[in-house]
């Protein structure tokens, strides 16, 4: 499949003396490593790594929502593929729950070139599987698939129609791309201002149950079985969605799923607060949910995490948090958040959590694995282990700064980032 | 994960709101109730109109019609001679679509000491706390929180019983959408009384017994209460389509509070408005067991007793206060 991005010539650098480690390509040493011309041309082991520095595959995000067209002032191509870059990501790619939405070639074609003029890393666009996400009417995915389309989703909505979903799987198999879903069922979730539980009690907010979304996982994974195609199901939030993908997968369903760095570091407590950036759809869920999540990543039921980058702009946040717009960027903290939380006490161990970044991720999209070897185009992410950094909105790069970190101190930072042979982020 | 809880609370000296009952310390709840039993007596004299808030400016920010409450702040404003100022949401700013932080800094720039603020959303209060320097006070957030209804509720219920520790108090009807049940709730386990709500299965929210009471859907559970606390049903819960209950008539057979409901030495408690003949009998409204107007009442001198709270450093002051007067 093609990823648009600027283009250029590609970077030569040598990185000596760091950890690399390459989980999916099973490469864990001291090496000294030359990048020529944008390709891997050496790798030899070094007597010792520098402390605290991790060279590994760069981080690729299945979703990412660019506000463009149509909301430029909340995020561009440029501004959100800078975003990526500095987050360690070589590869993304963007929801079509754009205005207008990207279910025509005209549309696709626009924002191709709009990638080829200024993404810094490698951008591909998800077409919608229904014409203006209206879920009556399939787009023309083979000819929006031949254009470049890197999959199909209605995100930000679910496909209510259980027949054009049927449809559209059917479809799929002319298109060649995958299906990604937005799992909710609507008449359960409806108004659900966050998840349904006793926080929800508390605070008299609408609740979202999780059975809304795993009701319609089931659905899915049904009539996946039933037309033998694949499905990738999206930010899964809650422990019987996490079992509906497992008993799935079991029973030979070609089904993969992803969950966001803040359904893995936050529960429904957040939201006591009432701050807007912890609002988003699915919601935040109970604790129980959270270990479900961390389960599933465990064992790959859930082979994927995705930012979900979802800008929204200030004074569209700053409201009070019924009025708010679900969602929250991350595209710049993913690693350091799950480093935070969840690697440094011993959650998740690194490997895992990288392997989840970027093998996970490109394997579920069919793109190629960013791997450590003599050869190949280099996509690799240079972490500080040991970095401490504060985020702030003066540095965020990204058009908002609709972020759940904002004043908090990570561990963890991305120092540079090489994405398609090209340095694309320095700190 | 409580490490990574988000800051939700200023940073102490914190300024101080009312957003919610957990606001409230045990101790607080005793000194403003106290506070409201001094200026009860207070308002027994000829001059009711107390110094104590003299050149301070409360305003009175009503997105939601709601004659009662804020006639009941503006009065116990007036009552200690403060200032106020009262935008509702017709007329105003606020029906030409500005953005309430707008309005909220439109307002800071009269510097108001308190803004009170009543809105259909959950979390306009915090807004407005943080756009602004005020003391804020939420006179009810959508469904989420009405505390100084709390706060005349429990002043009413303890002249009435002559004490909170130890009561049961069984909450009747729509608690699904009631702020005020959620408000009481939270004060009644604060002060050590015991609640149980009653409800139909649909208007009982999922998890509530996390704030510390019990639920039942049978109605006979009301015997065992010392006060029955009935909560207001709002008809457009019942229209075929929201479909929470599957008919009014069929709610007040199941729910609504009778004569042959109420037992003898039980008082009876609604936040009005009522609607007689759906969720309470006429006969028990009407009767010596209803502690209705007893609430109107409470609420000027709670309310009275929150502003001055705020403004003031506490219960030594207002004996000051007083004597001046
Ligand atoms: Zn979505």
């Amino acid at each position: 499949m093609t990823l648009f991005c600027r283009g250029g010539a590609r970077d030569t650098l040598r990185i000596e003396g760091a950890r690399v480690l390459d989980p999916a390509g099973g490469v864990d040493g001291a090496f000294d490593v030359a990048i020529e011309h944008g390709r891997i041309t050496r790798l030899e082991p070094a007597a010792e790594a520098a402390r605290g520095l991790v060279l590994a595959p760069a981080f690729v995000d299945p979703h990412v929502h660019l506000r463009t067209p149509g909301r430029e002032d909340e995020e561009t191509v440029a501004s959100g593929t800078a975003a990526a870059a500095a987050g360690g990501y070589c590869a993304i790619l963007a929801m079509p729950n754009t205005d207008p939405v990207v279910d025509c070639a005209s549309v696709l074609g626009a924002l191709i070139e709009a990638a080829r003029a200024e993404a810094v890393v490698p951008t591909g666009f998800v077409a919608a599987i229904s014409r203006g996400l209206r879920g009556d009417q399939l787009t023309e995915m083979a000819e929006l698939a031949a254009l470049g389309a890197a999959g199909f989703s209605d995100d930000g909505k679910p496909v209510v129609s259980a027949g054009l979903m049927r449809r559209a799987l059917q479809y799929s198999a002319v298109a060649g791309r995958p299906l990604a879903l937005h799992e909710e069922e609507p008449t359960l979730s409806r108004d659900g201002q966050m998840h349904e539980g006793a926080v929800s009690a508390e605070l008299g907010l609408a609740g979202w149950p999780s059975v809304a979304e795993s009701t319609m996982i089931e659905r899915d994974c049904a009539l996946a079985a039933y037309e033998q195609r694949s499905l990738h199901i999206m930010h899964v939030s809650a422990r019987e969605s996490v079992a509906a993908v497992r008993a799935a997968q079991a029973r030979g369903v070609a089904v993969t799923a992803e969950a966001t760095p803040h359904h893995l570091c936050l529960t429904d407590d957040a939201v006591r607060t009432l701050d807007t950036n912890v609002k988003m759809n699915p919601p935040l869920r109970s604790e129980d949910d959270r270990q479900a999540l961390l389960d599933g990543l465990r064992d790959g039921t859930i082979a994927c995490v995705a930012t979900d980058h979802a800008p929204h702009a200030r004074h569209e946040k700053d409201v009070p948090f019924e009025e708010a717009p679900f969602g929250v960027i991350g595209l710049e903290t993913a690693f350091s958040a799950l480093y935070t939380f969840l690697v440094e006490p011993g959650v998740l161990p690194l490997e895992l959590v990288l392997e989840r970044m970027s093998a996970g991720p490109a394997q579920a999209f069919g793109l190629p694995l960013p791997r450590i070897a003599e050869g190949e185009v280099a996509n690799v992410v240079l972490l500080d282990l040991e970095a401490r950094w504060t985020v702030s909105e003066e540095e965020t790069r990204s058009r908002s700064v609709n972020s759940w970190l904002l004043g908090r101190t990570l561990r963890g930072a991305v120092v540079k980032t090489v994405a398609d042979g090209r340095v694309v982020f320095a700190a | 994960m409580a490490e990574i809880r988000l800051a939700g609370r200023p940073p102490s000296p914190p300024r101080r709101h009312l957003l919610a009952v957990s606001d409230l310390g045990r101790e607080d709840v005793e000194r403003i109730l106290g506070t409201a039993a001094t200026l009860a007596r207070s308002l027994d004299r000829e001059v009711k109109k107390l110094p104590a808030l003299r050149g301070r400016l409360v305003v009175n920010l009503f997105y939601e019609s709601s004659t009662r409450t804020l006639s009941s702040f503006d009065l116990a404003a007036k009552r200690l001679s403060a200032d106020t100022m009262s935008l509702r949401s017709s007329g105003s700013s606020v029906d030409k679509g500005e953005s309430l932080k707008d309005t909220a800094l439109t307002l800071a720039a009269y510097d108001p000491d308190v803004i009170v603020i009543r809105h259909p959303c959950i979390g306009a209060p915090q807004v407005v706390a943080g756009a602004t320097a005020a003391h804020v006070v939420n006179a009810g957030d959508g469904k989420h929180q009405h505390p100084t209804q709390a706060l005349l509720d429990l002043y009413t219920m303890r002249e009435a019983l002559g004490r909170l520790e130890g009561l049961h108090v069984a909450i009747v009807g729509d608690v699904l959408h009631s702020r005020v049940a959620r408000s009481l709730v939270e004060a009644l386990a604060l002060v050590g009384a015991r609640t149980t709500l009653v409800a139909p299965p649909t208007l009982l929210p999922r998890g509530i017994e996390a704030l510390g009471c019990a639920t039942t859907t049978d109605i006979r559970e009301i015997a065992h209460a010392d006060v029955v606390y009935v909560l207001r049903m709002q008809h457009e819960r019942m229209l075929p389509g929201a479909a929470f209950v599957p008919s009014l008539r069929e709610y007040t057979a199941l729910w609504g509070i009778t004569p042959d409901r109420v037992r003898a030495g039980q008082v009876v408690m609604h936040p009005g408005p009522m609607n007689r003949g759906v969720e309470i009998d006429p006969r028990v409204a009407d009767s010596g067991a209803a502690l209705v107007s007893e609430q109107v009442r409470a609420g000027l001198v709670v309310r009275m007793a929150v502003l001055y709270d705020l403004l003031t450093s506490g219960p030594v002051e207002i004996v000051r206060a007083l004597e001046v007067a």
